[in-house]
């Protein structure tokens, strides 16, 4: 019995060995890129662990790189210029506003079709559905081309009324290098819809006949017990989403071309190119847009988690 | 509503959900098609209609501004281009060199967290991380440790006596280098991917090993512990768990791993850019070396602005993904949602 237990221990023991060396192995990089951050050059070329001397500055040298060697100022009087000035804060702005209006957008549509197709009865219903998920079969690389044409073709709203309606005669501007293209296109998600219509069905219908007997309408039903009790795959919808356009890499490239457009992402390959060899002050920035992300994710770790665990999809 | 439902029945129901239940049951709601409107305007402009107009601009040449048609021409350029052939075995060794590492590691790893450990929660966090941060911050980092001047891998190399090695910007086959530091020849056929190619894949192996490790964490969760505990009594040794009702019961888990890792790969673009770049590489660089499917289409598009060139290289790619997604589906039926 004795010599059992011993053998189950030594078992746990080695089982915790092997995940910790395997723990270290994938922290590594992010410690390296901490450490590299506050090193001097000399250092961060050198092979020594620890900085020889803790230079925060490299996370003000590395903003200033990434804004064309200006520095960024914060002016008390026009708190706001600095959203324009500093090329990095706009990144970030734009990432937020985009992922959030993407997640809205998301939300939106996917609630709406999600509780038709799990409550609601219309002829087609079936077949609707099964052309949605047939649509996921589509790589993204397939429609990369012509939504990129069609970037070329729409016009922003607000630029077609003022030529119309002849406020402006700056004529009609198309969707390339606006937020118009890194939004809309992703506003509506098959996979959202899925996951909202699985969860839909799954609530009593004893619910429902009680909303409805008190003379509740779909809308209201929706709004005031469907979506509160659906807190689950709100929150995994729209952490994927969100996880989704943060990571966006190769369509904020093809239909962004100015500074002030750019997500983090295309700013940071940007900055690669203009921090050139000065590893510190790479790390600097790189330290900089992972720390946001990397506090969201302890924070939510488990809906990050069981989200991409339930939809066996990545970012 | 309900008293009108209602006055239309002959008998009084005795019980008045299900009452409710009829009477909503077969009334066809057509305010049903406003609520799923949104989605579809956007699915549709966005995904089904690029379909079709992929397809179209594949036959066209020209650049966005005038198209013209060119009959097959873009699909015949392609085939014919010793780039799309090599961007092809590019992306098989991406391929045979990330999704093997990434599976068995992850089984392995699941399985170790999966045995009631402590702080199991701890380590799946850990081991998730590099799966959340964005592709290019990390990319910054391991080009660093790629350096072959100051970068960690050419320090490691160096604790077991092996020369510094020219990593991301190293074109010559990984094979062929370890070939000449045996001194044995090694043919042109066999270099293998290059040295550049093996350092983007050790990255790609890093960021896609949590993925795997939570996706077979639930396969294994979906396994019931009455199969395990009746092995125990019949008296199986740990390994024999694991090889005989373990592997066996998870493989629809790990088909399903399978197969979208392939897609993933067949789709890799990120890490690459992210890479190059990183190292002050061409995209696609050192010599082309890590230039895969979906590096070969962005630049037919992004730098030659040929978009009907770089459709027909898109529908060329999505026949192959496709073809594995019909796989998936014909092999797991509706076992699909297992993972």
């Amino acid at each position: 019995m004795n010599r059992d237990r011993f053998r189950k221990q030594f078992g746990n023991l080695l089982i915790h060995l092997t995940l910790i060396a395997g723990a270290v192995i994938v922290l590594f990089p992010f410690v390296w890129m901490l450490l590299g951050s506050v090193k001097s050059y000399n250092d961060a070329t050198t092979a020594g662990f620890w900085p020889r001397e803790w230079l925060w500055s490299n996370y003000r040298d590395a903003i200033t790189v990434m804004n064309g060697s200006t520095p960024c100022q914060f002016d008390a009087a026009n708190p706001f210029a600095i959203l324009e000035q500093c090329l990095l804060l706009r990144y970030f702005v734009n990432t937020i506003f985009v992922g959030i209006a993407v997640v809205l957008g998301v939300l939106a549509t996917s609630v709406l079709a999600g509780y038709a197709f799990a409550r609601l009865n219309f002829p087609g219903r079936n077949a609707l559905f099964a052309i949605l998920l047939m649509t996921l079969m589509i790589p993204f690389e397939l429609t990369l081309v012509p939504n990129f044409v069609f970037m070329t073709w729409f016009p922003t709203p607000e630029s077609w009324l003022a030529t119309t309606f002849g406020f402006s005669q700056e004529g009609i501007h198309n969707w390339i290098n606006t937020y118009y293209a890194l939004i809309v296109p992703f506003t509506a998600s098959v996979f959202s819809i899925f996951l909202f219509r699985q969860f839909f069905r799954g609530i009593p219908n004893e619910l429902f006949d009680a909303a409805l007997l008190d003379g509740a309408t779909h809308l209201q039903f929706l709004w005031s017990v469907v979506l509160p009790l659906s807190k689950p795959a709100l929150v995994t919808s729209a952490l994927l989403t969100f996880l989704g356009t943060w990571n966006a890499l190769m369509w904020p490239l093809l239909v962004t071309n100015s500074p002030q457009m750019r997500p983090i992402q295309v700013g940071l390959t940007q900055f690669i190119g203009e921090a050139g060899t000065q590893v510190q002050l790479l790390m600097a920035g790189a330290t900089l847009t992972v720390l946001p992300i990397m506090i969201l994710y302890l924070i939510l770790q488990r809906w990050f988690v069981e989200g991409i665990s339930s939809a066996g999809i990545r970012g | 509503m309900i008293a009108q439902d209602e006055s239309r029945r002959t008998a009084q129901p005795k019980d008045p959900h299900a009452a409710l239940a009829r009477a909503r049951g077969p009334r066809v709601q057509w305010f049903a098609y406003l609520y799923i409107l949104p989605a579809f305007l956007i699915i549709g402009i966005f995904h089904i209609l690029p379909v079709g107009y992929a397809l179209w601009l594949s036959l066209q040449s020209g650049t966005v501004r005038r198209f013209q048609f060119a009959g097959l021409d873009n699909y015949v350029r392609a085939l014919t281009a010793p780039e799309f052939w090599s961007a092809l075995q590019t992306t098989l060794f991406y391929t045979l060199g990330t999704v093997p590492f990434t599976m068995a590691l992850g089984l392995g790893i699941a399985y170790l967290l999966f045995q009631k450990i402590r702080g199991r929660s701890v380590y799946r966090t850990i081991y998730f991380m590099p799966y959340i941060i964005s592709t290019v911050a990390s990319a910054i980092v391991w080009a660093w440790v790629f350096d072959p001047r100051t970068g960690l891998a050419n320090y490691a190399l160096a604790l077991f006596g092996i020369p510094a090695q020219q990593w991301l910007i190293e074109p010559t086959g990984i094979f062929k280098l370890i070939g000449e530091s045996l001194q044995i020849g090694v043919p042109g056929w066999a270099e293998g991917p290059s040295l550049a190619l093996v350092g983007i894949m050790i990255f790609a192996v890093w960021q896609a090993l949590g993925f795997s490790v939570v996706i077979f964490l639930a396969g294994l969760g979906n396994i019931n512990v009455e199969v395990y505990e009746a092995a125990r009594i019949d008296g199986a040794t740990g390994w024999q768990v694991f090889r005989y009702i373990t592997i066996p019961l998870l493989a629809p888990t790990t088909f399903f791993i399978l197969v979208i890792s392939l897609i993933f790969s067949l789709q890799a673009f990120n890490h690459i850019f992210a890479m190059n770049r990183s190292a002050a590489q061409q995209l696609g660089g050192p010599l082309g070396t890590t230039r895969t499917l979906s590096i070969f289409m962005f630049q037919a598009l992004y730098e030659q602005n040929r978009a009907g060139y770089a459709s027909a290289i898109a529908v060329l790619l999505s026949l192959m993904i496709l073809g594995l997604t019909l796989l998936q589906f014909r092999v797991l039926g509706n076992r699909g949602e297992n993972a």
